[in-house]
């Protein structure tokens, strides 16, 4: 009991947000296990991306008991905050400031010191092999490289834990397959990520994956559980199957 | 600490690499110092005056040269008829008729009493209160004439009791620039830090980096440091330039120590500025904030004394001026650059700066949500 406690890194239990009379989130409970690659998936208006933003701190619970790498949401906010990295589906980086200055703004206020960050960069320029681009200004850069940026920053300060709001959005598949995985190396680093996406391949990828729908959560488990459970050739079907057990 | 030097690094950076930010900080300022100041006057120059001369005598002509002579007086018509000139006036050609009645000259001389009408054009009350002043202020002038003319001296000595001499302290020529230029200086650094500041961190909230900063354990005073400092050195380099601008062009007397303006202005910014900050945090978009700051700009500015003097608002509004930062800081400026001022004269007005600081500090870090 108490090793299995100490795995989970995330806990919600009950989790309920409502705006108004809308129910966005209607009692949620999860845990997500140190490590794993989490997938948090969902039609659009399914009710991710609320739920993240309570998580990352960004946003209250109308009710529920939830616990981010071992801290309570209502009384310790601000040390989450330090634990964990979040890459919103909004695009997040200054447009008007170069790729290095980005990287030295949010590692600066993570705290990093000035020779950290300078190290940092230049490993990460060479990761994402962008090093001609280290001056260039954000805006003058494509999307893909601007969301592996964006996703370095998330976790410059290596976090516990990331959280990943559609990060893939709006790139072609091979810069998403390049980014999957980025996801794989930062896991095998340690972090533990909580990811939500409304690609049903990229719900291959994850440990195990939890699916919404309209503000409830109709499944968790890995994969292959859930394909054979639903009896889906892949996780699209067993997405269309749940989405159409909710219509009928 | 570091954390708000790395803030600030990346507002300079953001604030200059604006391109239409250095215009707006440099070239605004100049242009509205110069506009402004040679507009804003509540000098009369100039009045339109139609004269309707129906005696055609040496007197009446006598005394229409006194208008012509008088750099406030522009005769722009004469004519026999009233009708005409009613016409003028109608069409806003004309600001004063002065109407002298036939048999002026006989009337003054038979039965020493004549009259001549004055006709105002009073939908601007300030103004036609001026004109009519300075139309008396001629025809008493004339009337000492006519006296001197028909009495002898000896006698006309006697007449003469009372002669009022004025002395103008603070501001010796009367020189309206003198007093005005404190004044829209102040407005510009008021209006450039509210606006700045205000635009600041909801414009975060539309391009939505805001959040990024929220994720992380950033403190609520170490951001709003972070943001106010650069603006409280853009604005305090604004108002070092506007003085410069103001001793170069227009040669303003700078009586007092300038460090006690640039003390008070310190701290005059810091409110001005977390009101901004305060503006920005409540509001969900630029719009917004734009009109809530023109809203409180537009009744700081006109409540502050410097176009109306505050002594003749109602007493309530001057009771509710005391909220007014605007007010306390022109006070300083025009107290300390025209008439000398020293800490102490100022200190009560100065204090009440700092109350304000503390207090809109205070409310622009508390009203900063981390969390939604």
């Amino acid at each position: 009991m108490v090793k299995r406690q100490a795995e989970n890194i995330i806990v919600v239990k009950d989790l309920v947000k409502k705006f108004g009379s809308f129910i966005a989130n209607d009692h949620l409970s999860f845990e997500v296990k140190k490590g794993e690659i989490f997938g948090f998936l969902g039609a659009n208006g399914a009710g991710k991306t609320t739920a993240i933003k309570i998580l990352c701190g960004l946003s209250s619970p109308t009710s529920g008991k939830l616990t981010v790498g071992g801290f309570d949401i209502y009384t310790e906010r601000e040390k989450i905050k330090k634990n964990i990295g979040y890459m919103s589906q909004k695009f997040s980086l200054y447009d008007d400031l170069t790729v290095f200055e980005n990287i030295r703004f949010y590692a600066g206020i993570y705290g990093l010191r000035k020779k950290e960050i300078e190290e940092r960069t230049k490993v990460l320029m060479e990761k994402l092999d962008m090093k001609e681009a280290r001056d260039k200004l954000i805006r003058s850069i494509p999307l893909g490289w601007k969301q592996k940026l964006a996703f370095s920053v998330a976790i410059i300060h290596n976090p516990k834990i990331v959280f990943l709001d559609e990060p893939t959005g709006g790139v072609d598949p091979l810069t998403r397959r390049q980014f999957w995985d980025m996801i794989f190396e930062a896991s095998r680093e340690g972090i533990t990520v909580f990811v939500t996406t409304h690609y049903m391949d990229e719900a291959e990828y994850c440990d195990r994956v939890s699916i919404m729908v309209d503000g409830k959560i109709a499944a968790l488990d890995t994969p292959e559980n859930l394909k054979q459970q639903y009896l889906a050739a892949s996780m699209n079907d067993v997405f269309l199957k749940l989405a159409r057990a909710k219509v009928n | 600490m570091r954390t708000i030097l790395y803030i600030i690094q990346k507002e300079f950076l953001q604030i200059f690499r604006n391109k239409g930010m250095l215009p707006i900080i440099f070239v605004v300022p100049i242009v509205q110092l110069l506009i402004l100041v040679n507009a804003a006057t509540f000098e009369m120059k100039h009045i339109k005056v139609s004269v309707v001369d129906m005696d055609l005598s040496s007197s009446s002509r006598k005394l229409i040269s006194k208008y012509e002579g008088s750099p406030f007086y522009e005769i722009v018509q004469t004519t026999f008829s009233y009708d005409q000139a009613m016409d003028q006036m109608q069409r806003g050609k004309v600001d004063v008729i002065i109407r002298i009645p036939n048999g002026f000259e006989r009337k003054l001389v038979k039965e020493n009493l004549s009259k001549v009408q004055f006709v105002i054009n009073a939908i601007n009350q300030s103004v036609a209160g001026l004109s009519s002043a300075y139309c008396s202020s001629i025809l008493i002038d004339f009337n000492r004439e006519l006296l001197q003319d028909w009495l002898n001296p000896s006698k006309l000595a006697g007449l003469k009791n009372i002669q009022t001499d004025y002395s103008y302290w603070y501001n010796p020529k009367l020189n309206y620039k003198t007093y005005m230029v404190p004044g829209i200086l102040v407005l510009l650094v008021t209006i450039i830090g509210l606006l700045l500041s205000g635009m600041n961190i909801v414009r975060e909230k539309e391009i939505g980096t805001i959040e990024q900063i929220n994720v992380t354990p950033i403190r609520k005073i170490q951001f709003i440091a972070g943001k106010l400092t650069p603006f409280w050195i853009i604005a305090m380099f604004e108002l070092a330039f506007g003085l410069s601008i103001g001793k170069l062009v227009f040669d303003i007397p700078i009586v007092g120590n300038l460090w006690l303006i640039f003390l008070s202005g310190g701290v005059y910014l810091f409110v001005i500025l977390s009101v901004g900050l305060l503006v920005s945090t409540v509001t969900n978009n630029q719009q917004q904030a734009m009109l809530v700051s023109f809203f409180f700009l537009i009744i700081f500015i006109l409540m502050s004394g410097l176009f109306t003097s505050i002594e003749s608002m109602p007493h309530w509004a001057q009771e509710m001026d005391r909220l007014n930062p605007l007010m306390y800081f022109i006070k300083i400026m025009r107290m300390v650059l025209l008439k000398g001022s020293t800490f102490d004269d100022i200190s009560q007005l100065f204090y009440s700066l700092v109350v304000f600081a503390i207090v809109m500090s205070s409310l622009a870090v508390w009203r900063y949500r981390k969390v939604a």
